[in-house]
């Protein structure tokens, strides 16, 4: 028994948040977004350093992992030859759903500069693109504004809801 | 006061004027200097090469592609050259139906230089240097991937840059810059399967279309503006931070400290 006699509606002092459960597993993972490091070239020292202490982008709850197994977010950071092409697929498919991707530069949007033979003209060629993030190479901020864009769609999401076939290019 | 040139078109201009423009080729000299000609004397005596000048006072030899191996041979164990610090290949099939093969060696006791040089047919192979010096293992491999160059006797003659499966040979002046078809649905091929390239379409890529709009609102990132807006219309209101995230406090403007200076 409590020894004070206490009125919690009165008070607003429910322990007690309500809220939908749609909304508590996108908060879940809007803030864990764990991003399978992509770095291909020079935009991933761009991505380096918003994991570094600086930028911190644990703040967001993005935690850079090392396999597929364990993340949401793909970020291509970087040029995508064509005989790179092949292990860049297998690795999404190995992504566990739902899973998004940033495409960060313009190497990875359209291929950049790299016009050539040799040089894939943008990895929507190969798989599915959410964000798009312009700059050769992106700044940090930039970077964080596009997983707060993700976020934003994220939270958009209710839990049962099955991710859509996206669609190539 | 100098007269006045407009300066925002010189590097077209230069590019209608000088379009047909031919560097001039540096000029070959005789063989003068003492250690060079003793190092060509002594290899007279092991291998008949063709020629020998000194261009920008680097010698270089000019030999037939058979004595390749024992010309480079004679150059590190008896003359001292012991680096072979580059060689490969040059296209000359259009000019001459020939490719060059050069071969950059390094004496760092002596501080010279030498080149040496051959040519060999399209459908020809040349004898691997590799049993001299280890650094051709690579170049080599590189050469065969690039030119198709093949080399005989090689311990591991296979594409090096390239994927095994890729068709032709990029460095040839032959190969479009684009690659050919198969270069250019190389990774829909491998991934998809040719059916797929209908359903992709053929890349949409005009590397010099500039799209004006594009530019106007590119600028201004971080003020939405939708897709090929007018360049003077103002940007939206951004709403990223503003829609209802659980548990997290609504970013607002007004409370917020702008740093306008870097510390």
């Amino acid at each position: 028994m409590a020894q004070h006699p206490m009125n919690s509606v009165a008070n607003a002092g429910l322990p007690v948040a309500l809220t939908t459960v749609d909304k508590l597993v996108n908060w879940g993972r809007t803030n864990s977004l764990w991003v399978l490091t992509y770095g291909l070239a020079c935009c991933a020292i761009e991505m380096m350093a918003s994991g570094a202490s600086r930028y911190d982008f644990d703040r967001f709850g993005v935690i850079f992992r090392a396999s597929p197994r364990q993340a949401d977010v793909m970020i291509v950071a970087g040029t995508l030859t064509k005989k790179h092409a092949e292990f860049i697929r297998r690795l999404y498919d190995q992504m566990a759903e739902p899973k998004w991707v940033i495409s960060m530069g313009s190497c990875a949007n359209t291929g950049g500069m790299f016009n050539t033979y040799a040089t894939v003209q943008g990895v929507d060629r190969v798989i599915p693109v959410d964000i798009y993030l312009p700059g050769c190479a992106p700044r940090p901020e930039t970077l964080q504004y596009a997983v707060m864009l993700l976020q934003k769609k994220l939270r958009k999401r209710t839990i049962f809801q099955k991710q859509k076939p996206k669609r190539l290019v | 006061m100098r007269p006045y040139k407009p300066k925002d078109n010189v590097q077209k201009k230069s590019y209608y004027t000088d379009r047909f423009w031919v560097a001039p080729r540096i000029p070959e000299e005789s063989v003068e200097d003492e250690v060079y000609k003793a190092d060509l004397e002594s290899l007279a005596k092991a291998v008949n090469y063709k020629k020998a000048y000194i261009m920008r006072g680097q010698l270089v030899i000019i030999i037939d592609a058979k004595d390749n191996v024992a010309t480079l041979k004679h150059l590190k164990e008896e003359c001292g050259y012991e680096v072979l610090s580059e060689m490969s290949a040059i296209d000359y099939l259009a000019q001459d139906g020939e490719f060059e093969i050069f071969y950059q060696l390094l004496a760092m006791s002596k501080r010279r230089r030498i080149r040496v040089k051959c040519r060999i047919k399209e459908n020809e192979a040349i004898e691997s240097v590799e049993p001299i010096f280890r650094s051709a293992d690579w170049s080599e491999r590189e050469m065969y991937d690039m030119f198709g160059i093949k080399v005989n006797n090689h311990p591991n003659l296979k594409r090096i840059l390239m994927p095994e499966d890729w068709v032709g040979y990029p460095l040839r002046k032959t190969y479009p810059l684009h690659g050919d078809e198969a270069a250019q649905w190389y990774e829909v091929d491998k991934i998809f399967g040719k059916e797929y390239r209908d359903i992709i379409g053929p890349e949409q890529r005009d590397p010099a279309y500039v799209s004006t709009t594009d530019t106007c609102n590119f600028a201004r990132i971080h003020h939405e503006v939708p897709r090929c807006a007018d360049p003077n219309s103002e940007p939206e209101k951004i709403e990223v931070f503003n829609d209802d995230a659980l548990l997290t406090e609504t970013f607002d403007l007004k409370k917020a400290k702008i740093v306008d200076r870097n510390r």
